[in-house]
């Protein structure tokens, strides 16, 4: 018995972990997400200090150096713009500054939209799949009623209703996105609830909300992370469509969709103005995609 | 005289993540002509990939080396279009699973022609005549229609014979059965095991039987290997390995297997019994399957009637085949499952009139163990907090300190390191896993324990643990056990009283002692019949009193007269339980 004692005494000092942290250690370990990650809130950062970083506005027109190459680009180009190290647009604003300023608009939406979507759609998904029966047939109609409504249509009557705002971007894009995740989490759901695990914790007297957070997300977590990092890009360019209609962001603020637009328009004559823009976004996408595989793995304890 | 087949030196190498797993070790065998090999071990050991390996069927990330002779020839590493010629012809395989193994979208019929028209050419019309004839030989009745029939329109059993079938058909000199019953009903199984020892002895078929059931092995084996961790560690004949075994792991593979003398500490039923169960129903809506599903709804009658009290520290077994009901009692009785009629009674408390709140709370009183450790723990979350789990939402008012404690000193009673907290469950092994279901059922210290199946997906060794872990939980804290299994050899370790269920009724219930020294139902009797002991000398003269056929659907109305068949003209009729002696309640039977 004082063996007993002893082993109980030394095992005292290992700390229980739940899942949550063993998988951001998991993540810690994972060198393309953390990676990822610096990239990210380097760019994050920029955007943030970009009025900082650069002596032009965004809005400074200045018809002197239109569609002027940086001083830098190897290639000919009809004209140059010393100052402007990614050159200027086809009103001769610095392109540096509104590659940024564009950053704030698309990391905003492409984060909050698809944050908001991962909540509601996962809760929504989630509850409808486990209660089952007849709730379940009243809110996936419910979604089923909502994806019908045309998307366009939808933003349009927003936009009549409550103004021209930049809120209501969010509103319209995440009121859409939801709907797949739910679908998707209540499809997990319904093969979860099967599960003998499930049982066992309604067996030990676990309410139905525990059940829900505790052993049914944690177990949906593969397929959302896979639909998530497709949702990000997904929802950038919605918005850069939305602004293309003239029903998102106005100028002369900017986003990436807008600026790779108006590049694509400009790419013979002037490819820095599509090169920027994309090659900005491409990190951007890139690095969500490594997170959401990271975030994947380490939320599945089977990988190692 | 050459051997049939002949191993020698047989290494198996898996590459994995983790490095090399050495699978098969220096493995060496023959099987003669017409003789039947025994191979046991455990989960793991490597004898189901010691055949796949000789016949060139290993995954795609194993290596193989070592010689295997057919009839003298070298097949290890023979071109594709010699194995082949060979697989399904001379030498043919009958897997565990029948229903992975047949292709679900072809009619039975078709496969089984075109095994023979494939190895054997011959005309379809002619195939289609050995296939019946074949059928009829497995004693699959109604063999012209089974023909057309689908994979999944037949039983387990069924399935199983239509593979032998297949395995068969050929004429082959060699059948390979990797676990040909474990998949199965004891019955079914003592039906299959008639099969396979037809074969042996009116075709002369030699047969390598693998398997982990040395009950098994008895009846079949002429001579046996034993392996363990990929290793040979005996080999001799039948009555060698089973009368005077000489190494320490097969004595306790031997050892493991519960024995006829075994009995559970008597108690002595006094005051109110903890749990009455009065009547109880349970049914569900099957729908069938008609177009836009607007077909007629049947009810499935899963429980029929079900009476019976347990008192503390006493342990009722459940015993019956799949689909007789067991699961759905077990649910029933914890109210995981709705009823459709009868009453639960839970000291003195009527559950029914009892709200869903007023049930969780009661959970403290009665737990379960359900029979897959891996599938009925969350594999996302650390073994400690599922141990952890019922604590929380039973006794929310516990420090985070005393939760600790006491899932520490629990996992210690339950033999698990307390130092595993943070494991998943998939880096545990089986028995570990269903050590931690014990520990979270134990742990709120419950007044009733239902074990479902507790103990039927482990190893015979682990069972043996298990089992007597469980009976010195019970004789701690006087828990009362309803232990409910397929396996009638561990219920008799266990149980005062033995309840034997049969399509959702109670066909016999008596104490332990007398229901198996004298059992009265038929149905109670081929089940005990079809109890296979480790004594080839007995298994091979032993008279069995089979079932023929499979079980008949629970939603045929006539269903509850199989044993009742001077009342078939009465459908709907339930055969009463009479009484017999104090104790001792039999169905009605012819």
């Amino acid at each position: 018995m004082i063996a007993t004692g002893q082993t109980l005494k030394a095992v005292a000092e290992i700390k229980g972990r739940s899942l949550w942290v063993d998988a951001r250690r998991r993540l810690a370990r994972n060198r393309a997400a953390m990676a990822s990650l610096i990239i990210l809130a380097l760019v994050a950062l920029l955007a943030v200090l970009a009025p900082l970083l650069s002596p032009y506005a965004y809005d400074e027109v200045n018809y002197d150096i239109i569609a002027c190459a940086p001083n830098w680009w190897p290639a000919e180009a009809a004209c140059r713009a010393p100052g402007h190290i990614f050159g200027t647009d086809s009103v001769g604003r610095d392109l540096f500054v509104r590659v940024l300023f564009g950053a704030r608009v698309s990391l905003a939406v492409g984060l909050v939209a698809t944050l908001v979507s991962l909540l509601i759609g996962v809760l929504y998904g989630a509850t409808a799949g486990y209660l089952g029966g007849r709730i379940d047939t009243l809110m996936m109609r419910l979604v089923d009623i909502l994806y019908s409504l045309p998307f366009v249509f939808f933003v349009i009557i927003l936009m009549v209703m409550f103004d021209r705002n930049f809120i209501l971007l969010f509103v319209a894009i995440g009121a859409v996105e939801w709907l797949t995740m739910a679908r998707i989490v209540r499809g997990q759901t319904l093969s979860i609830k099967q599960k003998e695990f499930i049982e066992a914790a309604r067996a030990g007297g676990v309410g139905p909300f525990d059940i829900i957070t505790r052993h049914v997300i944690p177990n949906v977590v593969g397929p959302v992370m896979v639909y998530v990092t497709l949702t990000v890009p997904g929802v950038i360019l919605t918005e850069s469509f939305l602004s293309f209609l003239g029903l998102g962001i106005q100028e002369p603020l900017t986003s990436w969709g807008v600026l790779i637009s108006d590049g694509a328009d400009q790419m013979e004559s002037a490819p820095w103005m599509l090169l920027f823009p994309a090659l900005f976004m491409a990190v951007t996408l890139f690095c969500f995609n490594f997170i959401g595989d990271g975030l994947r793995d380490a939320l599945d304890p089977k990988d190692r | 005289m050459t051997a049939l087949l002949e191993i020698e030196n047989l290494n198996v190498h898996f590459a994995l993540a983790d490095g090399d797993v050495h699978a098969v070790k220096d493995a060496s065998l023959s099987i003669q002509e017409g003789e039947c090999l025994g191979v046991v071990g455990e989960s793991g050991s490597g004898k189901s990939q010691l055949f796949l390996a000789a016949f060139g069927l290993l995954a795609s990330n194993g290596r193989v080396a070592g010689k295997v002779k057919y009839r003298g020839e070298e097949i290890l590493g023979a071109p594709a279009k010699r194995l082949n010629a060979l697989r399904g012809g001379a030498v043919t395989m009958i897997f565990q699973d029948p229903l992975t193994s047949l292709t679900p979208h072809m009619k039975i019929g078709g496969q089984i022609v075109e095994a023979l028209m494939l190895h054997r050419r011959v005309p379809r019309a002619e195939a289609e005549q050995r296939a019946r004839e074949m059928l009829d030989y497995v004693r699959i009745p109604e063999s012209a229609r089974r023909l057309k029939q689908y994979p999944h329109e037949l039983s387990g059993g069924m399935r199983q014979r239509v593979m032998i079938a297949m395995a068969t058909i050929t004429g082959p000199d060699l059948i390979i059965a990797d676990e040909p019953t474990t998949a199965l009903d004891v019955t079914v199984q003592a039906q299959i095991l008639e099969i396979l020892r037809a074969l042996k002895t009116d075709k002369k078929t030699a047969i390598a039987m693998v398997s982990h059931d040395m009950g098994v092995i008895a009846g079949l084996a002429d001579r046996v290997q034993v392996m363990r961790h990929g290793e040979i560690v005996e080999s001799g004949s039948a009555d060698e390995i089973f009368y005077t075994p000489r190494h320490d792991y097969t004595r306790m593979l031997l050892d493991a297997i519960p024995k006829a003398g075994e009995k559970p500490t008597p108690v002595t039923a006094v005051g109110a019994p903890l749990l009455t169960v009065d009547d109880l129903k349970v049914s569900f809506p099957v729908k069938d399957a008609g177009f836009l599903r607007f077909g007629k709804t049947q009810l499935l009658r899963a429980l029929d009637g079900i009476s019976f009290t347990l008192h503390q520290g006493e342990t009722l077994g459940v015993v019956g085949e799949s689909g007789c009901g067991k699961s759905t009692l077990a649910r029933a009785v914890l109210q995981l499952l709705p009823k459709t009629g009868g009453r639960v009674v839970w000291l003195g408390r009527d559950l029914d009139a009892t709200t869903q709140s007023d049930i969780r709370k009661l959970r403290e009183d009665f737990q379960i163990v359900f029979q897959d450790p891996l599938a009925s723990l969350d594999p996302r979350m650390p073994v400690g907090l599922s141990i952890a789990e019922p604590l929380k939402s039973l006794e929310p008012q516990l420090s985070r300190e005393a939760l600790r404690q006491k899932v520490r000193a629990m996992m210690q009673r339950v033999g698990l390191e307390p130092g595993w907290i943070n494991r998943y469950p998939h880096e545990l092994s089986g028995g570990q896993n269903q050590r931690v279901g014990l520990a979270r059922a134990m742990i709120v210290g419950p007044k009733m324990l239902v074990c479902d199946e507790a103990v039927s997906a482990l190893d015979v060794s682990i069972q043996a643990q298990i089992v007597d872990l469980i009976r010195d939980l019970q004789a701690e804290t006087r828990l009362a056990l309803i232990f409910i299994s397929h396996d009638l050899s561990v219920v008799r370790r266990l149980s005062h009283r033995v309840m034997v269920l049969y399509l959702g009724r109670v066909v016999e219930l008596a104490p332990s002692g007398v229901l198996y020294a004298n059992p009265r139902h038929p149905y109670t009797r081929a089940l005990l019949s079809a109890v296979l002991s480790p004594d080839p000398r007995a298994e091979r003269v032993r008279k069995r009193e089979l079932l023929t056929g499979d079980l008949p659907s629970p939603l045929d109305p006539r269903a509850q007269l199989t044993f009742l068949k001077s009342r078939l003209d009465q459908p709907g009729y339930r055969p009463r339980l009479e009484q017999v002696a104090t104790d001792h309640w039999v169905a009605e039977h012819d």
